[in-house]
């Protein structure tokens, strides 16, 4: 939970912040008194478990932003509560307890420490609490193991790649298990290959430490990806905070937009955001039931479901009308096998050749097998093309 | 411009170190006390050994430190030394310069990790340095001579003046070096400021400071013959000895000797610094 946080450069930033607070505008401040202003105002909550991103361009103030909140950059003004506890007004040494316990922090260049092997990278912040050796190898090790680098544990940084590097830097951030991960450009040195497979491995890991995630980016594709809600800066002020199709779909100003203008609706939008609701018959109809609802609806095949709208399969018009002749009143007997079906969360563009390959349309289902809509080719085209209105 | 008077520093530095000495007679005293002992306990200490155990020491502790061609030579340079006769001055000599060595670290390193932290300690130290490596050494032998009385302590004062200010500097230089992101690494990790120091600053710096120290026996040794003039004896001495005599033998020999002394402290301390780099390489 932030409030009201505002950060200015300079040997005063205490007297001028009360020009800005009357309406000076960045730059007649800086013009008047050689101060910049890096965050301005800056408020939001975070909720526990959540993968709350910061994004802007570069100069925007995300990345003075997240230091404020471990206070590497001490904050002019505004409070940063924690469980409660203000983080802006605690003492050195508690300041030092909370780095240790609670925020853990991975950073651009990885900044990792050349004259430390692996291990005692990741066991750092367990060395500057006291631990003794012994245990905090032991922990160190299991971090090690949880990124895959379990047998690297020995080797300088230099001997790594730099996918592996930052790794190191995550295993060095979970290493005193803290609730708050502060994560800055955390992917944006690597190249755009092992960015991706870091992004995956995070949401994985994520998905079983259930830590709170701060991450800060430049990139609106990476944002989408792995943020559960983004805040967009810019000029040191938040402009919008929203989930990504929020801010896709409901932009708040003209920034936001053309921020927002190049992306790949493909990837963002899911199969669930652009279904329609399925038309279906069960599976005690016969094949004049699903005739006539296929001739309703002009359509020219239809979904069987079971009494739980479990999905059983699809029948076309051509094997109805021949199960009719044929005397055939069970629909399980005319069913067509393995319609193709995805789950709700899948991405648009992973369903483009799914629909190009198959005659039939694409049934989405949730965790548990049931049927919960339908996309057909031109819901998909409508998907790609919807945008901000 | 005639009829401005000369500004007297000349007589102001003069009264201070009177000054100084009637006032502060006792605190000399025992600096005096302990650097001599300090000198006199290691000179004694090596002397105590037969030379041919102290050489076959030193080899084993230069091969250990840098490889076996240079292990070969320390040991026939110090053959050298004793078959020239000069073992005794020659240690003389070394002991002087260990002494001048260690002293200069123990005050040099902490300043220097001082002005790394503070930018006003940096701008006092800079001039200090600059005033304490360009003023003629000749120049501080008399007030020191007055300070600590003739003998081994005023020259072993001079060389540590003289040798200090390289090792501050690259102390200094060594710890700013250090990357901005891997200080935040340590804050963000909740370092305490020691921690930064010990775990990070000075592992990183070494290789700078090794540079340091060797820097400052380098120089330690070119004192050596200004030290003989008040009395510091060693190798000095013999050559002071050949310069006033016009005796081409002794000179050249004294030369000699602290040139080979000279060339095994530096081959040493050079690769303690390369040693560490190679192991901290990125």
């Amino acid at each position: 939970m932030v409030r009201g946080l505002v950060k200015i450069f300079g040997p005063h930033p205490q007297k001028v912040l009360p020009l800005l607070r009357d309406g000076l505008s960045k730059e007649q401040l800086f013009e008047k008194t050689r101060h910049a202003v890096g965050v301005y105002e800056a408020t939001f909550s975070v909720r526990p478990g959540e993968v709350f991103v910061l994004m802007g361009l570069s100069g925007s103030g995300k990345s003075t932003l997240l230091r404020c909140l471990n206070r590497l950059i001490e904050p002019t003004a505004g409070e940063i509560l924690i469980d409660g506890e203000d983080i802006v007004q605690v003492d050195e040494k508690r300041l030092r307890d909370l780095r240790r316990r609670r925020l853990g922090m991975v950073f651009q260049r990885f900044a990792l420490f050349p004259h430390r092997s692996i291990i005692d990278n990741v066991a750092y912040g367990l060395e500057v609490q006291g631990l003794p050796l012994a245990e905090r190898h032991e922990k160190a090790k299991a971090v090690l193991e949880m990124v895959g680098l379990k047998e690297w544990a020995a080797s300088y940084p230099h001997e790594l790649s730099g996918g592996m590097q930052q790794r190191v830097g995550l295993a060095r951030a979970l290493a005193s298990d803290p609730d708050i991960l502060l994560m800055d450009e955390a992917f944006s040195a690597l190249d755009p290959l092992i960015r991706r497979d870091m992004q995956n491995e995070l949401l994985a890991l994520q998905s079983q430490m259930n830590k709170t995630i701060i991450f800060v980016t430049h990139d609106l594709d990476e944002a989408l990806k792995i943020g559960d809600r983004i805040a967009l800066m810019k000029d040191g002020m938040i402009v919008q905070i929203g989930t990504p199709e929020e801010i896709l779909t409901k932009p708040a100003n003209e920034y936001v937009h053309r921020f927002v203008e190049d992306v790949d609706m493909a990837k963002v939008l899911t199969a669930g955001a652009i279904m329609k609701s399925a038309e279906t018959v069960s599976t005690k109809d016969g094949p004049r039931v699903a005739l006539r609802r296929m001739k309703e609806l002009g359509i020219s095949s239809i979904f069987v479901v079971t009494r739980e709208r479990k999905l059983a399969g699809i029948v076309t018009a051509e094997d109805a009308v021949q199960a009719r002749e044929e005397n055939v009143e069970d629909l399980s007997r005319i069913l067509a096998p393995d319609p193709p079906t995805t789950l709700l969360d899948t991405p648009i563009s992973d369903l483009i050749p799914v629909l190009a390959d198959s005659k039939y349309p694409v049934a989405v289902v949730n965790q548990d097998g049931r049927l919960a809509g339908v996309i057909v080719r031109g819901a998909l085209l409508a998907g790609l093309t919807r945008r901000g209105d | 411009m005639e009829n401005i008077p000369k500004i007297p520093i000349g007589d102001w530095v003069n009264e201070l170190i009177i000054f100084v000495q009637s006032n502060f007679a006792g605190f000399f005293g025992v600096v005096r006390t302990v650097i001599e002992a300090l000198v006199e306990g290691l000179r004694d200490g090596i002397l105590f050994l037969p030379p041919v155990l102290f050489i076959a020491f030193t080899m084993v502790l230069v091969f250990l430190i840098t490889n076996r061609r240079i292990a070969l030579g320390a040991g026939l340079g110090l053959f050298l030394l004793l078959n020239l006769g000069l073992w005794e001055a020659s240690m003389n000599t070394l002991s002087l310069v260990l002494t001048a060595t260690f002293l200069a670290l123990l005050f040099g390193i902490p300043f220097g990790i001082l002005t790394a932290w503070s930018e006003a300690a940096h701008k006092c130290t800079m001039p200090v340095l600059d005033l304490m490596q360009t003023m003629p050494p000749f120049v501080y032998l008399v007030p020191a001579v007055i300070l600590f009385k003739i003998g081994v302590v005023p020259a072993l004062i001079a060389t540590v003046v003289f040798a200090m200010p390289p090792v501050i500097r690259l102390t200094g230089l060594g710890i700013r070096q250090v990357p901005g992101e891997l200080l935040e690494a340590a804050e963000a990790f909740g370092s305490t400021k020691i921690q930064k120091l010990v775990k990070i600053q000075l592992p990183l710096a070494l290789p700078t400071i090794m540079a340091g120290i060797n820097q400052c026996i380098m120089l330690s040794l070119s004192m050596v013959v200004i030290a003989a003039m008040i009395g510091a004896g060693g190798l000095g001495g013999e050559v002071l000895r050949g310069l006033q005599r016009l005796d081409i033998p002794t000179g050249f020999e004294g030369g000699l000797a602290i040139v080979i002394i000279a060339i095994i402290l530096d081959r040493v301390t050079q690769n303690l610094g390369k040693g560490k780099r190679t192991r901290a390489a990125h």
